[in-house]
């Protein structure tokens, strides 16, 4: 009797360890557990069956199946736990992606390079305390020519090749298309007392055959500044500001003498070439120097004809093309590919 | 205005190397674009063509010999002017030449032109760097010395001046030493201007009235006798080459070359050929006619102002001498006229008869009143040393238009004002001396300064101070940042409204475009229904560039359904695109009304797994989506109607309602429109017209309580007609209190749901701000949407 106890005993031990060995699953781990240490397990009824069993018996054989109870149990907890890192491991080797795959594709929106440079010169110059205003691309001859001091047949209408409306009052067309967003200053001036500082962008047309650096729509913005006091020394100040911060602190500037019938003095600004460093290379023209905006000070008589004191209130007025400073920014080498909207081109942006 | 180095230095010492020279120039306003250096010519000499045979295999070549002074070589020559007896430039094989294609040198090999082997070869203009001319090959004088080095004869630095229109005294040569004379601190040599009067008076034989003296402020007539006509001297002719005129005759070269050298257009009549001895400077009459130097024939209109003898006009004034008054070898007397004429009648005329001739171009800008006796001096002495003739005795002066010469106040206050600095008295009078203006300084604080009489741009004090800071530099004026009181700033609604859209489209997923706002009228209407177009007839341009061109948009469908096509072309998966932009909206009378419209177009697969097009294509809740998510970020709330438009797909179309009014539209094109611009597939077009959106778009967004208490979600669905727009049904359910949301999840036709009918199904919220509903309530609101829409929309519900 005795020794069929301590038999059974030993053949558990001998059976439930081959047998956890094979477990490789959850559910296999699960049926041993049922078959050996479960409510109707081998070892279990071995436990149930020591009550009955004489006193000297029960304390050898109930020693060794606790001793065997305990054995069993952690070689379970080891093979569950071994099973649960083979199974983790299987599972992190299948996780592994190709990370250089391509996520999956997002429509991807973009400002035309334009805009995102017209934005660009505006915040700066609102950083200064100027306001952007905007004024009508079909204009007066009045407002584009007349009231800024270029008179029917003056020779400087030459420097704006017009494109007219075809409407006809009084013998005379005065109606166009604005050649430059200078019209704007006077505009504004005819409505607002200074001090006035405003910046007005907007597209432009002249009659032009187009090249890689002609087109016949252009981006302006104007820059105007009226105030007592205001100098050459301010204006200056402002544009160079203005281009250390649109093309780099370290940019040099230089200002020169330029005609414009509506500013006198007139001043032409100019960065020291950022391609080759002043050496003199395409860009500039092998001049070393790099033109980006003319400008100089609103002519008294426009004062004037406004309503202002040109003794008592001085100003300044600058005019940059946004083209020309995105193609310099940006190192475009065809002024035409703006307008044509192809989104190889605009995409880069 | 190409100014030969050697000839300016005639006038004024060139103390500075010459890009230094010419950079100093340029800051000062004179602007030189370019200088061409002759004297770089390698392996270019003057040649004389001594034979012409055709090219064998090759109609439009021929093959020149060209004589180089002991060495005779054959090359091919494609010029049309080439012509046995020319003395021309030859370059052999080696040189340096501009290619006048690229218009960048390149290095002269030997080559075979249709089987004929070259070794050299006749130059234009343009191969030479001297001009643009590419017409044909260059002719030089007859006196040109065979066989020297092109750089010996012509060679020669020639400064090429941008003058702009406020300088006319710049267009000259004593003008440009005037100014270099005053930046470099040297002094003008002015030239000789007296002249023996050896001839008889000329008072008496010629008589010169003035008709039309608003035109015509001043009229200077002198008379030479006995003039032989020929060539003129060599280096004159050089000079005039090299300034880019053709020698014609002493006595024309004589006009040209003080033309150049002072600034004043002249002309010389031959006497003989005026009818009575007598000028008359009048307007045309209408129905006259000239033949002209340049043998074109101009019609002539009242406005034009004319010289004319007893019978006819002789020479449109200021523009161009008649061919009936010309001088040529036979010519014995001659009449030079020295006049001023006024500037915008001459440009009006010019630009009529579409001819625009050095004179013009100098008459146009105003010349100084003072300039034409001068000029006329210079010139006769040159005719008196030059053309063997003897000049009359004084000359016929006519001065209606007198001025004085012309004096401005400044005062130092002034100019620290402008220049942002104040200049010393004795900095102001030296720097304005040296330009010619004399100065007197009245203390404490006045400058009355006089004006050189060449000077007509300088009327105001500020011209004064432009003078100023020029000569002594602009990079030496002060700089200072902009300080002052900083204008209170105004809101611009629109502006901001439509730089939102612009980022709200990008950030949607769309690519901005800007596309030109001309158009062809075509093109437009193509896009426009009959009513769009009668209330708003595109405005045309008067002098439009290309028939492309002509029309002003009042929409920018074409515009972006062109781009649209143009981007499918290259492009296979979907493209979607947005413009923000004006259109033109024409009124009476006045200036159209611009409106900003934003619009998006898209077309085409969307994108597949891997970026590749998947079979799905865009449709039109693609589109609409764009559309509600610009809606949403403004805080707007919009219908979407059914519409009807010849541009749009039938019931394909809505229109866009903001607060019940119409604010833009969406959905399908036309195929035919498609097939028109040359797209592909199907394409949604929308657009919203920003004017009408503003007033609506909240500044501010007021803000609602969010409930702690969760929502109880339930799904209801209903059979309704199929023309019941589910926005109806949604908007019906979304007013019943307690209802949170309505959101739609499935729309569907077929069995079991009857034909004609649909059948909606909502995902719906209940919820409450401050407590859980309760089924009793939840069960309530249910059954009043059911009442509501059984009640409204003849809805059933789906068992």
């Amino acid at each position: 009797m005795m020794s069929s106890i301590a038999e059974e005993l030993e053949s558990i031990d001998r059976e439930a360890r081959a047998a956890l060995a094979e477990a490789t699953e959850e559910g296999q781990l699960e049926s041993w557990w049922q078959q050996y240490l479960g409510r109707r397990g081998r070892l279990t009824q071995v436990l149930r069956s020591l009550p009955s069993l004489p006193l000297e018996e029960r304390r050898q054989v109930g020693a060794r199946a606790n001793a065997l109870k305990e054995a069993l149990q952690t070689a379970y907890e080891e093979r569950r736990a071994h099973l649960e890192r083979v199974r983790l491991a299987r599972e992190v080797a299948q996780a592994q992606l190709d990370v250089s795959l391509p996520g999956r594709p997002l429509p991807v929106g973009r400002l035309h390079p334009i805009t995102q440079t017209l934005r660009d010169i505006l915040a700066c110059f609102q950083s200064m305390g100027f306001q952007v205003v905007e004024g009508p691309e079909v204009e007066w001859d009045y407002y584009n020519f007349e009231a800024l001091l270029i008179p029917k047949d003056h020779p400087a209408r030459d420097m704006w090749a017009t494109l007219w409306v075809d409407y006809e009052r009084d013998g005379e067309r005065p109606m166009l298309l604005r050649t430059h967003t200078s019209p704007n200053q006077v505009r504004y001036m005819e409505r607002h007392q200074p001090p006035i500082r405003i910046v007005s962008p907007g597209r432009c047309y002249r009659y032009e055959a187009t090249d890689p650096t002609h087109e016949w729509m252009l981006t302006q913005v104007e820059v105007l500044a009226v105030d007592e006091g205001i100098s050459m020394a301010d204006l200056k100040g402002t544009l160079a500001d203005f281009a250390r911060r649109i093309f780099g602190a370290e940019r040099q500037v230089r200002f020169r003498c330029e005609y414009y019938p509506f500013v006198e003095p007139g001043m032409d600004v100019l960065i020291d070439c950022f391609q080759c460093r002043g050496e003199g290379c395409r860009t500039c023209g092998y001049t070393g120097w790099i033109e980006i905006l003319g400008s100089g000070m609103v002519h008294p008589q426009i004062l004037a004809n406004v309503g202002y004191d040109p003794e008592r209130y001085t100003g300044f007025a600058a005019g940059l093309g946004v083209e020309r400073i995105a193609m310099l920014r940006h190192g475009i080498d065809d002024i035409r590919l703006f307008y044509q909207n192809d989104l190889r081109f605009l995409e880069q942006f | 205005m190409r100014v030969p180095l050697s000839w300016l230095a005639e006038y004024v010492d060139i103390v500075l190397p010459v890009e230094e020279l010419a950079q100093r120039l340029t800051d000062a306003g004179l602007e030189v674009a370019d200088i061409v250096k002759g004297g770089e010519w390698q392996n270019v000499f003057v040649g004389q063509v001594m034979e012409l045979r055709p090219h064998p295999n090759a109609d439009r070549l021929t093959l020149a010999t060209v004589e180089l002074g002991g060495e005779r070589w054959t090359v091919v020559c494609g010029a049309p002017n080439v012509a046995v007896g020319q003395k021309v430039p030859f370059a052999k094989e080696g040189a340096t030449l501009i290619d006048p294609r690229t218009g960048q040198p390149t290095t002269l090999r030997r080559a075979v032109i249709r089987g004929v082997e070259s070794a050299g070869m006749i130059c234009s203009e343009r191969e030479l760097g001297i001009s643009d001319d590419h017409s044909g090959i260059m002719v030089l004088p007859p006196d040109a010395p065979v066989g020297v080095p092109l750089s010996r004869y012509l060679g020669e630095t020639v400064l090429e001046f941008e003058i702009r229109p406020n300088r006319p005294d710049a267009l000259s040569i004593l003008g440009i030493a005037r100014e270099v004379a005053a930046l470099t601190g040297q002094s003008v040599r002015e030239p000789p201007l007296d002249y023996p009067e050896a001839g008889p008076p000329v008072q008496g034989r010629a008589t010169v009235q003035i008709a039309a003296p608003d035109l015509c402020p001043r009229y200077v007539a002198a008379l030479v006798e006995g003039v032989s006509i020929g060539p003129s001297p060599e280096w004159m002719q050089r000079r005039l080459t090299a300034a880019g005129l053709r020698p014609i005759n002493n006595v024309v070269d004589i006009t040209n070359y003080v033309m150049l050298e002072m600034g004043q257009p002249l002309h010389a009549f031959d006497f003989h050929k005026l009818v009575g001895g007598r000028i008359e400077v009048r307007r045309a009459r209408q129905g006259e006619r000239l033949l002209l130097l340049d043998g074109t024939e101009a019609r002539l209109t009242p406005e034009m102002l004319v010289i004319a003898d007893e019978e006819r006009p002789v020479a449109i004034a200021g523009v161009m001498g008649g061919a009936n008054s010309e001088v040529d070898e036979s010519t014995a007397v001659v009449l030079l006229e020295s006049a001023n004429f006024h500037g915008p009648s001459v440009r009006r005329t010019a630009q009529s008869l579409k001819l625009r001739t050095e004179a013009s171009h100098r008459f146009e800008k105003g010349l100084s009143r003072f300039l034409p006796l001068p000029a006329a001096r210079r010139a006769l002495r040159l005719m008196a040393e030059l053309c063997g003739g003897s000049v009359a005795q004084g000359v016929i002066d006519l001065f209606p238009g007198k001025q004085k010469e012309v004096r401005v106040t400044v005062s130092r206050q002034r100019l620290a004002r402008v220049l942002g600095i104040d200049l010393h008295p004795s900095q102001v009078r030296q720097t304005l001396g040296a330009l010619g203006f004399s100065t007197r300084w009245t203390p404490p604080d006045t400058y009355v300064v006089r004006v050189p009489y060449w000077r007509t741009d300088i009327r105001i004090a500020d011209d004064v101070a432009e003078e100023l800071a020029r000569i002594s530099g602009y990079d030496r004026l002060p700089v200072r940042p902009l300080s002052g009181p900083i204008p209170p700033p105004e809101p611009s609604p629109l502006r901001e409204l439509r730089e939102r859209v612009r980022d709200a489209l990008a950030a949607i997923g769309l690519q901005e475009v800007i596309n030109y706002p001309l158009s062809d009228y075509d093109t437009l209407a193509s896009v426009l229904s009959e009513e769009e177009l009668r209330a708003h007839p595109p405005l045309r341009l008067a002098n439009p560039m290309s028939r492309e061109l002509e029309y002003l948009r009042t929409t920018l469908r074409a515009g972006l359904l062109r781009t649209l096509a143009r981007n499918q072309r290259v492009r296979p998966s979907a493209v979607s695109l947005y413009e923000v932009g004006r259109v033109f909206l024409s009124r009476p009378d006045d200036l159209p009304r611009e409106v900003e419209m934003a619009a998006i177009i898209m077309a085409g697969p969307k994108p597949g797994r891997w970026g590749q097009p998947s079979e799905e294509a865009i449709d039109f809740f693609d589109a609409k989506a764009c559309l509600e998510s610009l809606f949403l970020r403004l805080g707007l709330t919009a219908d979407f109607l059914p519409g009807e438009h010849p541009a749009f797909l039938p019931g394909r179309l809505a229109v866009v309602q903001v607060a019940g009014q119409s604010a833009g539209l969406l959905g399908q094109l036309h195929p035919r429109l498609v097939s028109r611009f040359e797209a592909n597939g199907e394409v949604y077009y929308g657009e919203l017209d920003l004017e009408a959106l503003l007033p609506h778009v909240p500044a501010l967004r007021r803000y609602r309580p969010v409930s702690r208490f969760p929502p109880v979600r339930e799904d209801l669905a209903v059979v309704v007609d199929e023309g019941v727009p589910a926005a109806r049904a949604r908007a019906i359910i979304e007013e019943v209190p307690l209802v949170a949301r309505a959101e739609l999840f499935d729309v569907y036709t077929g069995p079991p749901v009857p034909p004609g009918k649909k059948s909606l199904a909502f995902a719906l919220s209940f919820q409450a701000l401050d407590h859980t509903p309760t089924d009793d309530e939840v069960a309530r609101a249910r059954s009043l949407i059911v009442q509501r829409l059984r009640e409204r929309l003849g809805a059933v519900l789906r068992g």
